[in-house]
């Protein structure tokens, strides 16, 4: 196993997170999905960097957090696990709801995050650009949302899982329950919490990393983080979908590797 | 037994192929489909049927809260009863519910209750429903996985406000009120209103109506048969909590229709109960559940969505399947009898909320229906529980002597009848 799945006390739960590789101290931030030990992505980015990546409360095994309700809470609990870790000023990467975190605690303390990566994240709203309702898709409409190409994409989100298990559902549900019961906290019913308000604080250095194909949260939101965040640069991917880091995979490594 | 005459309100004019042509009747439900011309009698006419039903004897009357809902066009169900408090005599106000969590402040509804058991001289039965997920969620925003802790403050709050009787600050996580001082309060004040919980297999919901003297009300469309399981949960913890068992801790919703005969029933009422489960219960399944809205326990021990419609979908069942399974109970008044009594020693429940209006149903044939559910059907069921007949925990206390709705002499008195009434003498 490149990855290995340890546990760092913090004041509210004890914290469940990956740790692997070697490199420049990086913490990635997952989005309302979760991450698991054998995601592509964070094998890769193992590969260059000592990655450390925590999972929210309720997400995969760990214990969940009733205290944790409001983006404050989840900005100050995601700092308090950096803390916890002994980490100081890793670079700070976010997918999605992970992004919208990562882009918050950067927000709220500007001079402990040098470097900031932000992979389609979520936090910002435009009554023209809608994002979609994750919380009201079936299972069988996730595809079309995630991926560039759905069709690989349903293959990859089923992959390992034996769906006709009369088991399959109740642990679907309460996975789901579990992990985007917490997400909601931050995305219900709309995943916009007052970050652009905030985003100016903002100091890192800032690479934003979007697909072109992404119909969770269109590109369009890409610009307004462009634009909120000085010096922030954007990178493109085309024919990658809100998945980018498993659609192309290499690409999103290596964005965030202008980050120095 | 307490029989309250209850009304979805549905909209009656959903189109044949809504099915086919609509994503969901209930949050995205197409506005097009909606006519407020038409509604206005359509409004009227179910308030003149849950009037009618009070004539009849039905010991309660009973409107809910839906949203953005083909199958319950009453989002604020306190209007309605606001219009029976003045218009019927004796029934209950039965509200089943406010959804406390939606509420802000949630003392609103403590006042509001407040005001119709005032104005109905204390005939209020008051419910707190946590409320659907696409009421709850989808339709007004509340997060899901913290709803039932908004919940609970609310009720908390509510019933504070109800039973205290100098003002009181509230310290809330979801309510910072420095002076709550509710003005009017409930007539019914012993300690407060009889309370209901709908519940839809939430474990939690069982020890909340134990510890507080609750009654447990399974709304359910899927007839008495299905519900055993669920309501059997609930007496068993009822017993493991070492409370007693009366029949009126717990309450049932079902579809009731009366006919002369069962061939008349199915004649009469059977496009009615398909319009209903083929186009009203048209739920998109992606609103059913938002995910953290049920807690873990409760998934776990399989009570799912009420809302999740039978394998193959409803579509598939015909009248007799739709009887014969119990979603549906009708026929002749002895057929229905017959199956009441099944339904109420099967439930152990004291408390029947009478889906008399189904679907689509003109008013002639649900008057029909409930004049002969009331007439021959409700005196042979009355004394089913012989045991419980004074328990009176779960029902409402109005006062002896209540005024009526419009007895004020037709005219203003003249300035000489006034000096009379008063003793008055004119000029001076």
């Amino acid at each position: 196993m490149i990855v290995d799945l340890k546990t760092v006390q913090t004041h509210h739960v004890p914290v469940r997170y990956f740790e692997g590789g070697a490199g420049p101290q990086l913490v990635f931030l997952h989005g309302a999905g979760g991450v698991t030990a054998d995601d592509p992505f964070l094998v890769s980015l193992a590969t260059k960097y000592h990655v450390f990546a925590p999972l929210i409360p309720g997400y995969g095994d760990s214990e969940e957090c009733p205290e944790i309700r409001d983006m404050l809470d989840f900005t100050l609990h995601t700092a308090d696990v950096v803390a916890a870790l002994g980490l100081k000023d890793p670079i700070l990467v976010g997918h999605s709801m992970g992004g919208m975190i990562a882009a918050e605690m950067a927000a709220l303390a500007p001079n402990e995050v040098s470097r900031l990566a932000l992979i389609c994240p979520a936090g910002l709203w435009d009554d023209d650009h809608p994002i979609a309702d994750l919380f009201s898709l079936m299972p069988y409409e996730m595809p079309a949302y995630l991926f560039h190409d759905a069709e690989a994409g349903a293959a990859i989100l089923t992959a390992g899982r034996n769906v006709t298990d009369s088991n399959f559902l109740q642990t679907y549900l309460v996975t789901n329950a579990r992990q985007l019961g917490m997400a909601g906290r931050l995305l219900f019913p709309i995943p916009e919490r007052g970050l652009s308000q905030r985003m100016y604080r903002i100091k890192a250095k800032t690479v934003v990393v979007w697909g072109d194909s992404d119909r969770l949260i269109p590109p369009f939101y890409a610009h307004g983080f462009k634009k909120g965040i000085a010096g922030a640069e954007l990178v493109s991917i085309p024919e990658a979908g809100h998945m980018v880091t498993l659609e192309k995979t290499a690409l999103v490594v290596d964005a965030i590797g202008r980050l120095g | 037994m307490k029989f309250t005459w209850f009304n979805l309100m549905p909209w009656p004019y959903l189109p044949e192929d809504f099915r086919e042509t609509n994503r969901s009747v209930w949050v995205d439900i197409d506005q097009k489909l909606f006519d407020p011309a038409k509604s206005h009698a359509v409004y009227n006419t179910y308030m003149d049927l849950l009037e009618y039903a009070d004539t009849l004897g039905f010991d309660g009357v009973g409107v809910n809260e839906h949203h953005q809902n083909g199958y319950g066009i009453m989002p604020s169900p306190n209007i309605i009863a606001a219009g029976l408090a003045r218009r019927t005599k004796d029934a209950a106000i039965v509200v089943l519910g406010n959804s406390i969590a939606l509420y802000n402040p949630p003392i609103r509804v403590a006042e509001e209750f407040a005001m119709l058991d005032c104005i109905s001289g204390g005939r209020l039965v008051a419910g707190f429903p946590v409320g659907t997920s696409m009421d709850t969620n989808y339709c007004y925003g509340q997060i899901p996985s913290l709803t039932r802790e908004k919940y609970q403050e609310a009720h908390d709050l509510i019933i504070k406000a109800w039973t205290t009787r100098e003002p009181f600050a509230w310290n809330g996580r979801y309510n910072k009120l420095r002076h709550v001082n509710i003005w009017p309060r409930p007539i019914q004040d012993a300690p407060h209103p009889p309370v209901h919980i709908p519940g839809g297999g939430s474990v939690e919901t069982y020890d909340f109506c134990i510890d507080n003297t609750y009654s447990y009300s399974y709304l359910s469309f899927s007839g008495y048969l299905r519900a055993q399981a669920l309501m059997s949960g609930y007496w068993k913890r009822v017993e493991e909590r070492g409370v007693d068992k009366s029949p009126y801790r717990a309450g049932f919703a079902q579809t009731i229709l009366v006919a002369d005969t069962d061939e008349e029933a199915e004649r009469l009422y059977s496009e009615h109960v398909s319009y209903f489960y083929n186009r009203c219960l048209h739920v998109y399944p992606g609103f059913a559940d938002a995910p953290g809205y049920r807690t873990i326990k409760t998934i776990q021990t399989g009570a799912l969505s009420q809302y999740a419609p039978p394998t193959g979908g409803y579509t598939q069942l015909t009248w007799k399947e739709l009887t014969e399974q119990g979603h549906v109970i009708a026929g002749s008044p002895e057929t229905v009898r017959q199956r009441m009594e099944d339904l109420i020693k099967g439930l152990n429940v004291g408390n029947i909320f009478c889906l008399m209006h189904v679907g689509n149903m003109p008013a002639d044939k649900c008057m029909y229906s409930t004049k002969l559910f009331a007439e021959k059907v409700m005196p042979k069921l009355r004394n089913m529980f012989p045991d419980w007949a004074d328990d009176n925990r779960f029902w409402t206390s109005p006062l002896d002597k209540r005024v009526t709705a419009g007895r004020l002499p037709k005219d203003a008195p003249t300035g000489a009848e006034l000096a009379a009434t008063y003793s008055l003498v004119p000029g001076e």
